[in-house]
């Protein structure tokens, strides 16, 4: 059973696994990757827009709100890191919950697993009251109340590409979640102890660990640049 | 990578180690805070206007540290063999292609309107004096 990993070992030449993973943690990887160009194909086709822009508005002002404090904060983008803080967090209880399946520890995966699903919900609920306050103050698809940081007309460009690839993410995360609530009833009822393994798991991990990536991708592009 | 077990399938699966993943953790926090903090004293200090190229090559350095230690660390891309790790790698390389190609393209798009279309370009160039839509 056991295959010896040596330098030299033809492994094209048939009879074994050339990737050495599972069937389904492969094609989970080649979902990740297509799922990787679409975003991309996103994110550039916000940088083409932008670069052929003469201005644009500035992050550090429109995203200045936390909730709870009147008016705005004495630094910006404090609501943001909040929600980066929460998404690398959740990403760790997911390593974690991957962990404890490893070792076969029902006990330990559902543990993790809870916590990586109240720490997708936190996202969301932050999300949320991003967009509402946002769109109270006449964002929307469509409609774009700043300015570019110049001072000078901003178009709809911003608003619209914000929406929509925020949205885009939050849907993933969003899709993570429900995932990450069926492995943990699944883990539940112990149908990873009757399979023996717990690769559903790791499966459900790779996907929320790149919602996570592609946050660091969102986060730079809209937010820091 | 000291422990290794067989998987339901019979392959060999090196176990987590959770100081890795703590470790991962606070790399990720740090390289956070930092762009953070860069974020904050480029705006409070407008004598650092002229130097935004910069400052957006240290974002884009930080995320890209962060995107290597989410796939090697996270998603244990590290681990596996490198047939599995060339072969999302190289696909991924496409990237490079096309982030030069269409930031090129925009960038030719803004010189050629700001050329051909003066009107536009003059509308671009000039301050409003209040906030449209507040009020």
């Amino acid at each position: 059973m056991s295959q010896a990993i040596t330098a030299g070992q033809k492994w094209w030449s048939g009879g074994k696994s050339p990737y050495n993973v599972e069937y389904g943690k492969l094609m989970m990887w080649f979902f990740l990757m297509s799922d990787a160009f679409t975003f991309g194909a996103f994110l550039i086709s916000y940088g083409t827009i932008r670069f052929s822009s003469n201005s644009w508005p500035n992050p550090n002002e429109v995203f200045r709100s936390f909730p709870g404090v009147k008016g705005e904060m004495p630094i910006p983008l404090a609501f943001v890191s909040l929600m980066t803080f929460i998404l690398i967090m959740s990403s760790v209880t997911m390593v974690m919950a991957v962990a404890a399946g490893h070792n076969n520890d029902r006990k330990g995966v559902m543990k993790w697993m809870a916590w990586t699903i109240l720490g997708g919900l936190a996202f969301l609920s932050c999300q949320a009251w991003e967009w509402t306050h946002l769109h109270s103050e006449g964002a929307w698809w469509g409609a774009n109340p700043f300015l570019n940081i110049d001072g000078t007309q901003s178009s709809t460009n911003f608003t619209n590409f914000f929406f929509t690839i925020t949205g885009f993410h939050g849907f993933h995360v969003f899709s993570g979640v429900i995932i990450n609530i069926i492995m943990l009833i699944m883990t539940w009822k112990g149908s990873f102890d009757r399979k023996g393994h717990y690769l559903m798991i790791e499966k459900a991990g790779l996907y929320w660990h790149f919602v996570d990536l592609v946050w660091v991708f969102v986060f730079t592009c809209f937010y820091l640049l | 990578m000291s422990e290794v077990h067989l998987d339901a399938a019979g392959h060999e699966e090196p176990s987590f180690s959770t100081k890795a993943i703590w470790r991962t953790f606070w790399v990720l926090l740090i390289i956070t805070l930092l762009e953070l903090t860069l974020a904050i004293i480029y705006y409070e200090s407008p004598g650092l206007r002229p130097y935004k190229h910069f400052v957006n090559g240290l974002y884009v350095i930080g995320t890209l540290a962060k995107a290597f230690f989410i796939i090697a660390e996270f998603m244990h891309l590290r681990h596996e063999i490198k047939n599995l790790i060339l072969s999302l790698v190289f696909p991924a390389m496409l990237f490079i292609w096309f982030l030069i190609a269409f930031l090129w393209d925009g960038n030719s798009f803004k010189n050629l309107r700001n050329r051909y279309d003066r009107y536009e370009y003059q509308q671009s160039q000039t301050p409003l004096a209040k906030k449209p839509g507040v009020e």
